[in-house]
């Protein structure tokens, strides 16, 4: 059982139980018993009013958007770039042209490393990622630098899954071109000190990306001052839908890279001999947009603005926390991953069950958690376990469902004894 | 979280605590080495066949989830002493009752104890940890030198 000492931990005032009657599936059963959902880091649930807003825009607003005079198109068009002017203020830019939607941040990485790599990376260059990224940070990188004759280096972690920094700065050299690292590691939950790691790479005359896939939901941005080149997000992990992601690049970034994907809409005239291309942010966004999924991102991001970030990010480290006490009394259970800069997941390792396991026997209990390598492999081989069980928290969590989460995991626990 | 569990009933999770045959066979005839790369479950299946067929030892090695260790362990055991063609057959009624394709209790089969598995048709996602000991088996009896691989 929890401990009462835990319980009585001052937790900062936050109504979820008002969030989550926003979130229609939060109040299902799934074998009987209430839905706890805690695969965050995965994909969040949406709350009602991005799927209201989709659904009011494909059945009265739709049209396409930037290749029309009538008013649906007049109208699909204004709203669309309203939607990312929201994302451009959401993260940090006044001008809206930096932001180029995707289909979320494996596009928007895949962009980066083709375009930048065509134009910049050149063979002998050097590309610095860290141990512990996500596939989409790291195969991307492996491909251009094969691509490019150039060399792949890796920042190391230390055994709490922190960057070593002082390893970091011996890797830059004039011959780094980018440095591609997280925000927040997917696989452990690290807050990655991502200003510093940009101060330096800019000493060195080098880019820098970070991956924001699992920051976006859960820190304010201000990619101004971080002084970043390049910042990526998926619109599915942050209440939006699924397909919509993107990318914040800067200006002078954009207007040197050479394009991704071409065909229509990304081209300023095109005649059989030459095409010139439009100017950023269309010049990256080839062929019809998915328009819905950007009114929708649209819609969850006014919705995190009102809750505010500042707000969700108080209370989820408040249950990240709480989380973290509870698992850490429990014998036999090893958390991955004790950064002490976090955010959100709990990543854990029983002795005597395997993650596969210990998800498919909380899924009896209603809890969903995912158990696998998380698309982070060389993540899991420096952590020395096949994979991990991991829960992730979001705003629409309460602490009670950490508790069941504990109370459970120790019965599995008794189980296979 | 009930102890009588359909999934992880006692006999499996006996078998996971306790696997059977749970070694090499030193002077094997047939092995392979199969991996599912989604949950890092990897394991050598050893067999020691006679000159007419029949299964006279039959081990294996390796580490993964309590279903895939536990099928791996009773497989081992209702295998040994039959032959091929029964193992193929078993492997086939094995793989069709955990896909939900065949009901044990209502057709005729020949997996004895390891109608325990049937469970498994209610997780799909977990009918690759059932069956990687079965598949390691045919990759052995298949002579597949690069080992199998459940993706």
């Amino acid at each position: 059982m929890a401990d009462p000492n835990i319980l009585s931990t001052a937790k900062p005032a936050f109504d979820v139980d008002r969030i989550r009657r926003e979130f229609p599936v939060l109040s299902q059963t799934i074998n009987g018993k209430p839905v706890v959902y805690l695969d965050n880091a995965a994909t969040t649930q949406k709350p009602r009013r991005v799927s209201e807003r989709v659904f009011r825009f494909d059945t009265e607003e739709y049209g396409t958007v930037r290749r029309g005079a009538y008013r649906l198109c007049e109208r699909s068009t204004q709203l669309y770039e309203e939607a990312r002017k929201k994302v451009a203020a959401f993260m940090g830019t006044p001008d809206s042209s930096e932001i180029i939607f995707t289909s979320g941040t494996t596009q928007s990485i895949n962009l980066v490393a083709y375009s930048f790599g065509k134009r910049f990376i050149q063979p002998g260059d050097e590309v610095i990622i860290s141990n512990i990224e996500h596939h989409a940070n790291t195969v991307p990188w492996q491909v251009v630098c094969e691509d490019r004759k150039a060399v792949l280096k890796v920042i190391p972690v230390n055994d709490r899954g922190e960057l070593i920094l002082e390893e970091y700065d011996k890797l830059l050299s004039g011959k780094t071109r980018i440095v591609a690292v997280n925000h927040v590691s997917n696989a452990l939950g690290t807050v990655n000190p991502v200003k510093e790691i940009v101060r330096k790479a800019r000493a060195a005359g080098a880019r820098v990306l970070i991956d924001g896939a699992q920051s976006t939901p859960h820190i304010k941005l201000d990619v101004k001052d971080l002084d970043c080149d390049f910042y990526t997000f998926s619109g599915h992990k942050m209440y939006g839908p699924s397909g919509i992601g993107g990318l914040y690049a800067r200006k002078e970034m954009l207007e040197a890279m050479p394009p991704y994907v071409t065909g229509g809409d990304m081209i300023r005239q095109v005649t059989l001999e030459k095409t010139t291309y439009a100017p950023p942010p269309m010049k990256f966004e080839a062929g019809t947009p998915p328009i819905s999924q950007v009114i929708g991102l649209g819609e969850a991001i006014d919705y995190l603005n009102e809750i505010g970030m500042d707000k969700i990010a108080e209370y989820e480290h408040s249950l990240l926390e709480y989380g973290t006490q509870l698992l850490e009394n429990i014998e036999g259970l090893r958390i991955i991953g004790t950064a002490r800069e976090k955010a959100s997941i709990l990543s854990f390792h029983l002795d005597a069950v395997h993650p596969h396991d210990v998800v498919t026997l909380l899924d009896q209990e209603g809890i969903a958690i995912r158990g696998g390598h998380h698309c982070a492999q060389p993540t899991m081989i420096r952590f020395n376990v096949p994979a991990t069980a991991r829960a992730s928290v979001s705003f629409y969590n309460k602490y009670e469902e950490l508790d069941l989460l504990a109370d459970s995991i120790r019965k599995i626990i008794k189980m296979f004894s | 979280m009930s102890y009588n569990n359909e999934l992880y009933q006692q006999v499996i999770l006996d078998h996971n605590r306790k696997p059977r045959n749970f070694r090499k066979v030193e002077d094997a005839t047939h092995s392979c080495h199969g991996v599912n790369p989604l949950c890092g479950d990897d394991i050598v299946v050893y067999l020691k066949v006679d000159d007419r067929n029949i299964i006279q030892d039959i081990s294996f090695e390796g580490s993964g989830c309590a279903i895939s260790k536990a099928s791996s362990s009773l497989m081992t055991t209702h295998l040994k002493g039959k032959n091929i063609d029964e193992a193929r057959v078993c492997f086939h009624e094995f793989q069709k009752m955990v896909l939900g394709e065949m009901d044990p209790d209502k057709q005729e089969h020949h997996l004895g104890k390891l109608s325990l598995f049937m469970g498994v048709r209610e997780y799909p996602s977990r009918a690759k940890c059932a069956t990687l000991a079965w598949h390691t088996l045919t990759g052995a009896l298949d002579r597949k030198a690069e080992g199998i691989s459940t993706e």
